[in-house]
């Protein structure tokens, strides 16, 4: 198991560099800060001196070699917006971006364990074809429109959560609430196809042979050979959520990682964005490498095909 | 006591007392709903398996005889259901139990061995986990104490090491090895019914001999009612006391095996026997000309019209019923008589 965490961490190392140039070359097609950060009236002087104070007036390579020198000693440079530490801003916002996340995936995936497993267990059985019918809506409807409709019913006509804050419990349903039902539908139809082909395998049939009754057939015998193909789905949709759930941050004014990003792409802030997108590429390949441990923890052939 | 026919107490035969019928099958019929309807996988079928005795179960691929097996289990898949018959499991009627109370006999009284050894055993445990299984079911005792059976299974059913090869997971054993995990499952709590359900198709001969050896070890031990179901004609002679041949979803012909074989009294039987290959038999190989027939559209009259060599007109109207031929021996032709003779 260590020689597999060793050789997955040393495998991620190139991706990564790649990402860290990528967003810097990204970050400077978004346009010059100067024009944002300095009054429409600025002289030619003005611009001088902003682009001197943040090393905009080097060259492009020895801009780069600045940042990928900091990036060495994980020092990311300042915001322009805010004078703090990049790095400190975007380590600050991901723990919000994580937690959401984290209760996310936690609920979407419990729940569609239960709810699958019950499809599953009568394929074409009225429970089937309800959980189908309601997963395929939730798997097929943006999250955005959830958010306005959640938000419109639950905080402006009822008045019962609030539409944005930090503080207090009733600030993390509607987000939550907001980003579940599609990671739900999803995985609702995951679990229910991989549950389906179990239920119907030979090795279920010889566990009824020996008489073990439905509760341990769905539990004991399908739910762990069906968890592979829902761990590979939820994985995803997990790297999509700590990627920063975007337009559903935007909404809320959650203070995560995805709200940060967009921000600094909007103000131009180049070391944020990097900071931010730096640290969100980390989480995900550390993410990978804790699915893969799941994968091999789940079935001992993948553990012992990594050993060879 | 008679093979095919339906009664089920012993039966006193000239001083000598019949073996006890560990399980009574008759009438039984399965149907299964196919995208073109439904059809009669299984029709009228009956048989009888004494303790301490193999019953084969002798057919070609389609006859029916793996839809019995799961039948008489209570395994078949949701598609398929028993429409008719009787299953006696001793004293006790199978088909009109609950599922829980079915489940209760699961292992202890009625068990079986399945072809595919590497798909039936659940890849995700290791084989000890699953061997231990029957005893935490059934006996409810501790992982420790189900543990402890498990390896005394492994090495009745003779794994090398078991000790070292308990937490070691199917994939991880050979072909031979798994039938042997799969055969040590059903024994484990001894049941009186043993279905092996072509226990040996997927292996080499070699190892295939061995399974036969154990299995035949284990019958006699636990005095088992063996049901082997196979369609090699070989394994039957060598290894069944008693045949039930089976053709497109019926009994066509039971009997003791020495009997049957050395003269047979359907013309199936008789069809099949000839197209073994024989050492030294320089001519062409004989084979059944045909197919059998579509399980949608079977005719009126008798089910093997289409491939007899000596059908008839009466074949094309009548099915012939299974008639009992000779002490123990039935056959549903109408020209049994004739074949004896002839």
């Amino acid at each position: 198991m260590i020689t597999f965490l060793r050789r997955r961490t040393l495998s991620s190392v190139i991706p990564l560099a790649v990402v860290v140039l990528g967003v810097f070359c990204l970050a400077r097609l978004t346009g010059n800060p100067a024009s944002l950060y300095l009054p429409l009236n600025a002289t030619e002087q003005m611009r001088q001196d902003f682009a001197e104070r943040n090393g905009l007036d080097q060259p492009v390579l020895s801009q780069m070699a600045d940042y990928l020198g900091g990036v060495l000693r994980l020092d990311f440079g300042e915001s322009l917006r805010t004078g703090q530490s990049a790095g400190r801003m975007a380590l600050d916002a991901f723990p919000a971006t994580l937690q959401l996340a984290g209760f996310t995936m936690l609920i979407a995936v419990l729940g569609a364990a239960v709810v699958g497993s019950w499809a599953a267990f009568k394929p074409n059985g009225l429970a089937d074809r309800v959980c189908s019918t309601m997963s395929m809506i939730a798997a097929s409807v943006p999250d955005f429109w959830f958010a306005i409709v959640g938000i419109w019913i639950f905080a402006v006509t009822l008045g019962w959560l609030p539409t944005s804050g930090v503080t207090g419990h009733g600030i993390w349903i509607l987000p939550i609430a907001t980003l579940v039902v599609r990671p739900f539908g999803v995985l609702v139809q995951v679990v229910r196809g991989a549950m389906v082909s179990a239920l119907s395998s030979p090795y279920v049939k010889l566990a009824r042979s020996k008489g073990a009754d439905d509760y341990r057939i769905v539990t004991h015998h399908a739910l762990r050979n069906a968890a592979a193909p829902a761990l590979t789905v939820a994985g995803d949709l997990t790297v999509g959520l700590v990627n920063g759930a975007v337009v559903v941050e935007t909404i809320f004014g959650w203070p995560g990682i995805g709200k940060l990003m967009i921000d600094s792409i909007l103000q131009r802030d180049f070391a944020v964005l990097q900071a931010a997108v730096l640290v969100t590429a980390v989480a995900i390949f550390v993410l990978n490498i804790l699915i893969d441990v799941c994968y091999a923890l789940l079935d001992a052939r993948v553990r012992q095909a990594a050993k060879t | 006591m008679s093979a095919g026919t339906t009664s089920t107490g012993p039966v006193e035969q000239a001083g000598r007392t019949e073996p006890e019928v560990a399980l009574a099958v008759a009438g039984l019929s399965v149907r299964i709903d196919t995208a073109a309807g439904p059809v009669l996988a299984v029709d009228d079928v009956g048989f009888s398996a004494p303790s301490g005795e193999t019953l084969a179960l002798l057919g070609e691929s389609g006859c029916g005889k793996s839809i019995t097996a799961q039948a008489v289990a209570g395994l078949l898949d949701p598609v398929a259901r028993v429409v008719g018959g009787e299953v006696r499991l001793g004293d006790v009627e199978m088909l009109g139990l609950t599922p829980s109370e079915r489940r209760k006999l699961a292992g202890p009284e009625l068990a079986i061995v399945f072809q595919d050894a590497l798909t039936a055993l659940n890849p995700v445990y290791t084989v000890g986990t699953q061997l231990a299984e029957p005893f935490r079911i059934h006996r409810g005792l501790s992982a420790r104490q189900a543990r402890e059976r498990a390896l005394d299974l492994m090495r009745r059913v003779g794994i090398p090491e078991p000790e070292s090869r308990i937490d070691h997971h199917p994939h991880q054993f050979s072909g031979g090895m798994r039938q042997r995990l799969l055969i040590a499952m059903a024994v484990a709590l001894g049941p009186k019914v043993l279905i092996a359900d072509e226990p040996t198709t997927a292996l080499d001969v070699t190892v295939q001999a061995q399974i036969m050896e154990l299995l035949r070890d284990l019958r006699a031990e636990h005095s088992m009612a063996v049901v082997l179901i196979t369609h090699d004609l070989a394994l039957v002679a060598e290894q069944a006391d008693r045949v039930a041949v089976m053709y497109a979803g019926r009994v066509v012909e039971t009997g003791l095996v020495r009997e049957v074989f050395r003269e047979p009294l359907h013309p199936y039987t008789r069809g099949l026997l000839e197209s073994v290959p024989a050492a030294g038999r320089g001519d062409r190989l004989p084979s059944i000309p045909g197919a059998p027939p579509d399980l949608h559209s079977i005719p009126e009259g008798c089910v093997y019209q289409a491939r007899c060599p000596m059908v008839q007109d009466i074949c094309r109207t009548q099915r012939p019923a299974p008639e009992a031929v000779g002490e123990g021996r039935t056959s549903a032709c109408h020209f049994s008589k004739e074949l004896r003779h002839g």
